[in-house]
């Protein structure tokens, strides 16, 4: 059987006025990958997650998820299509609890639970991402890990047919990197469909089956992650041309 | 764990406390029927008030100045219409025509933010008097209309207190459901409920449909204890900021917080008129930063502050 395009983009485009942040990416993903989005500072990796979440609206081009075009939708009927995401600063809900931080990605959005069955859910969320200890804790007390954690937790309530993660990694010690990339492994066997913006390059390496690296909005190189980074144009976009 | 049980121990106890207290306030009139009866029907409209317009400003942090214009409206659909049809079609009518204004507002202005919604809203207020007014120069007669319909104080008095029950229902089932949930998501980061599938201008219009329409219900309920209604009365801009600050020194983060603030604050406003009938908008600006700066949490914050304080001591102490 060979495997579905969960996601397609193709000749996505986004300008701010004259700067042209992303220009004319294409890329696939297929149902169960992982795919990193890498590059260096400001080549617009963020920018296009950001589009293919709803947060920004391309300028031109198409977005299909399982063959549905979901270029210049709304936020809200994006994720509940199915695709959920972390942002590249922590943003949980401060005044909540972290069961209720994690019950706000399952109400409204892909999937949609309430009552017994979102406590359920949540109960099964807590023990997946190792937070049943702190179910009832208010999430501003808990550490960064923890709180990244919930937002992972708060992203896959939905079950999405597609999970973005925006520089989940960053802001962590290394031995807290070692249980963040397990955590992303567990959701890869799984076989869960993600996207991973990251500046990590062994995490890149461990839990990418292909990755796409774009410099200045335009991709330059796309394949299995160990080949692209040895590509010249690789190497000369993150350090220079006389480094290269 | 979000609550799942229909009815808490705590909610029981809220329900029976709120039932009492209702009885109590209900047997006002029978006890007196003159000055505090009338001071009964102000603070009874000011905790209808300020409780709808903290359903929505409460949760979203939108302070809302429109609440003059939703009560003007009620008064007016009540005042122009008192002579052809009977007063409680009326009164549906003004619920109505508020939900139909807050939808428009809303569209128009939800998605402006802050100090441009507080300012839009306040503006808002002040253009449908002064429309009125000139709709009643040019094409009417005189500057207000006569509302002659027989209706006692206390029939007033209580009609507002099953409005108040009415919004504390109201109050409770939005906080408990899909609804509640999804404004304290939208009030905590709205990035967030967008991500999360939640429709935010969907639910802010909804949610100021509901507290305008009941703005509006009040301005019509009220309207036959003034026999001749002006624009300067109906659409009174102190009455906004009177809801605003009674809501905010009673805690708008909680349903019963507003009337925390309603009952001290409209014994003190009433005292303070009549005292110093010529600077009552000088104290009001003193009272509201008093407020600002003194209880930025509300009665009702403060209190469950001090009541933390107090279980925290009462298991840890050292005996």
């Amino acid at each position: 059987m060979s495997p579905n395009l969960a996601l397609s983009v193709h000749n996505v485009t986004k300008n701010f006025g004259g700067l042209t942040a992303v220009d004319q990416i294409t890329f696939d993903v297929m149902e169960h990958d992982v795919v990193g989005l890498i590059g260096p500072n400001g080549s617009g990796k963020t920018t296009m997650l950001n589009v293919i979440s709803g947060m920004l609206r391309s300028s031109s081009g198409k977005i299909k998820l399982y063959g549905r075009n979901i270029a210049r939708h709304s936020a809200n009927r994006i994720a509940r299509q199915g695709i959920s995401r972390t942002f590249q600063l922590v943003r949980t809900l401060p005044t909540m609890t972290v069961a209720e931080n994690i019950a706000a990605g399952g109400v409204f959005s892909y999937r949609r639970y309430w009552g017994k069955e979102l406590n359920r859910r949540i109960r099964y969320m807590l023990s997946h991402v190792g937070l049943s200890d702190k179910a009832e804790m208010p999430v501003a007390a808990l550490t960064y890990i923890d709180q990244k954690r919930v937002e992972l937790a708060r992203a896959l309530m939905a079950d999405p047919k597609v999970l973005l993660l925006d520089e989940w990694l960053a802001g962590l010690n290394p031995s807290e990197m070692k249980i963040g990339i397990n955590l992303i492994r567990g959701l890869r066997y799984e076989g869960r469909t993600i996207i991973i913006v990251e500046h990590h390059m062994d995490a890149i390496r461990s839990l990418c089956d292909r990755c796409v690296v774009m410099n200045s909005g335009v991709k330059i190189a796309e394949g299995n992650p160990q080949a692209v980074l040895n590509e010249p144009e690789v190497i000369r976009a993150y350090l220079g041309e006389e480094n290269a | 764990m979000i609550e799942d049980k229909f009815l808490t121990r705590r909610e029981l106890a809220g329900f029976i406390i709120a039932i009492v207290a209702l009885a109590i306030a209900a047997m006002l009139p029978v006890l007196n029927t003159g000055y505090i009866l009338s001071l009964g029907v102000t603070i009874a409209m000011y905790t209808v008030l300020s409780t709808s317009w903290a359903l929505f400003s409460g949760p979203t942090h939108y302070i809302s100045l429109a609440t003059a214009a939703f009560f003007g409206l009620g008064m007016y659909v009540v005042g122009s219409g008192i002579e052809v049809l009977p007063f409680p079609i009326l009164a549906i009518i003004a619920t109505c025509a508020g939900a139909v204004l807050a939808f428009l507002i809303g569209v128009a202005t939800l998605r402006l933010s802050g100090i441009y919604f507080v300012i839009f809203t306040l503006g808002l207020a002040e253009f449908i008097r002064q429309i009125v007014t000139w709709v009643q120069t040019t094409m009417g007669t005189s500057s207000g209309l006569y509302v002659l319909i027989n209706i006692e104080e206390k029939t007033i008095y209580w009609r507002l207190l099953c409005l108040a029950a009415f919004v504390y229902l109201i109050g409770w089932g939005i906080n408990r459901s899909r609804l509640g949930f999804a404004l304290r998501i939208i009030g905590n980061d709205e990035e967030v409920a967008k991500h999360s599938g939640i429709n935010v201008a969907l639910v802010k219009v909804l949610l100021f449909m509901i507290s305008g329409s009941i703005a509006a219900l009040t301005g019509a309920l009220l309207a036959p204890r003034w026999t001749y209604i002006e624009p300067t009365i109906a659409f009174s801009p102190m009455l906004s900021f009177l809801v605003v600050i009674m809501a905010l020194v009673g805690g708008a983060q909680r349903l019963w917080g507003p009337i925390l603030g309603v009952i001290p604050f409209a014994l003190v406003w009433d005292l303070i008129t009549a005292q110093f009938p010529n600077q009552t908008a000088l104290m009001l600006g003193i009272a509201f930063l008093l407020v600002v700066y003194a209880i930025p949490n509300g009665i009702g914050g403060q209190g469950a502050k001090y009541w933390a304080k107090f279980k925290h001591w009462r298991d840890f102490r050292v005996t």
